[in-house]
């Protein structure tokens, strides 16, 4: 695999996770329990497709195809988001739990990214992680109260993480260019990444008293939901692009 | 007379367009210009976005084009660096008077540790009370934050520090 192709994949994968959970976080727009949660999610859902639009510029450089193409015009299997983006937004808990795993993985994806070969990537990286760290604040700040706050926000985010945990782990899937992307230094590999979650996630989850397993070696060795960075998706991909694309391909070209 | 090309000119111009959503400072006060270059006439833009998703650049993108050709040059070219960092540590005292004189708290500075930064009094802009408190980490736009004044009782906004 040639250099731009092992790019091309890395930037497709991380771009195309932030768009599919920016879509799902903007389904709450409306809907959240609360307004200040509405505006936060809203706020979030707006960031996360900010950051894959810089992913997809990114990609523009080296690919020539544009962001509104990798977005609206793109069949579910050319997608590479981990498929645990693409789950249905669930109920809020499932939502919070969600978006507090994924955030702790950018965490420690963007900041591996500070010593990667392509500056490009190195600088965007940089730019994205001072935004992150506004979504980190909050989705881990309500992990550490609802997981013990009440009786029932204690079920439901025990819940929650036992179904999303597993799915979490399907970030790390290895991509078809992973050794090569290593070897050059893009980033340090997904084998790295996950051990540097772990360290991250099951301390705050364990405090939270909703660790779905016994020990950090137990969760590490639950069946992680992988296929999404090979493009074999869930159907929750198409229903959802079903819904995101449809305005754009019903008039391809129409401008405002 | 039509002033002369020069890229004094093009800044003078830009100091003129306003923030699409805080009127009362302007892209260059906003650091988003990030270069101009001149070839005789024509004349090409950097912009940086403040929060990556911020909708407001789009606009920006075409006041910048139209207020420039609006004055004779051309072909004006405006590109968009999405890798460029902003901080709102690049903003100057005055622009963060004005920020306070629309009803707007300026932002603190931004370090590595936020949850210090955004743990800092907060004193309100409408009465200058700091019986102050956060409402909303997030607010109505990407780059603001809800508080609420105890004092004058009222809400107010903050520019969050990124």
């Amino acid at each position: 695999m040639s250099a731009n192709a092992s790019l091309v994949e890395f930037l497709t994968a991380m771009a195309d996770d932030e768009l599919l959970i920016g879509h799902r976080d903007s389904e709450w727009t409306g809907h959240a329990p609360i307004l200040e949660e509405d505006i936060a999610f809203s706020n979030i859902a707006q960031d996360e497709i900010g950051h894959g639009l810089v992913w997809y510029t990114l990609l523009e450089t080296l690919t020539g195809r544009s962001p509104d193409h990798m977005g609206f015009a793109r069949p579910a299997a050319d997608f590479r988001c981990s498929r645990f983006v693409t789950h249905p937004k669930g109920d809020f808990a499932y939502t919070v739990v969600r978006q507090y795993l994924f955030d702790e993985a950018e965490q420690v994806r963007l900041a591996s990214l500070s010593d990667c070969a392509y500056q490009p990537i190195r600088d965007a990286a940089a730019k994205i992680l001072q935004e992150e760290a506004y979504h980190l604040l909050h989705s881990k700040g309500l992990v550490e109260r609802l997981g013990h706050a009440t009786e029932e926000s204690h079920g439901r985010m025990l819940s929650a993480v036992t179904t999303a945990f597993p799915q979490a782990l399907g970030l790390f899937e290895f991509l078809t260019a992973e050794e090569d992307l290593v070897h050059s230094h893009v980033f340090p590999g997904h084998a790295v990444l996950k051990e540097r979650w772990l360290d991250r996630v099951v301390p705050v989850l364990e405090k939270a008293t909703i660790a779905p397993a016994a020990t950090r070696s137990d969760l590490s060795k639950l069946a992680a939901d992988i296929g999404g960075r090979k493009g074999t998706h869930l159907p929750f991909l198409a229903e959802a692009l079903a819904d995101m694309q449809r305005v754009f391909q019903s008039e391809e070209g129409a401008a405002w | 007379m039509i002033p002369p090309r020069t890229s004094e000119r093009v800044w003078e111009l830009l100091r003129t367009i306003p923030d699409p959503e805080i009127p009362v400072i302007s892209l260059v006060d906003l650091r988003v210009v990030t270069s101009v270059q001149l070839d005789g006439c024509a004349v090409s833009v950097t912009l940086r976005p403040t929060f990556s998703g911020c909708p407001a650049l789009h606009h920006m993108r075409e006041e910048v084009e139209r207020v420039l050709k609006a004055d004779g040059f051309s072909p004006v070219r405006v590109t968009v660096d999405h890798t460029v960092s902003w901080s709102t540590n690049d903003l100057d005292a005055s622009t963060k008077d004005r920020l306070r004189s629309m009803g707007i708290a300026p932002p603190p500075m931004r370090t590595h540790d936020l949850a210090r930064d955004l743990g800092a009094p907060v004193v309100c802009p409408l009465c200058g009370s700091r019986e102050t408190r956060l409402d909303s980490t997030f607010g109505s736009t990407l780059c603001k934050q809800i508080f609420f004044c105890h004092s004058c009782r009222q809400s107010f906004d903050r520019f969050k520090p990124l």
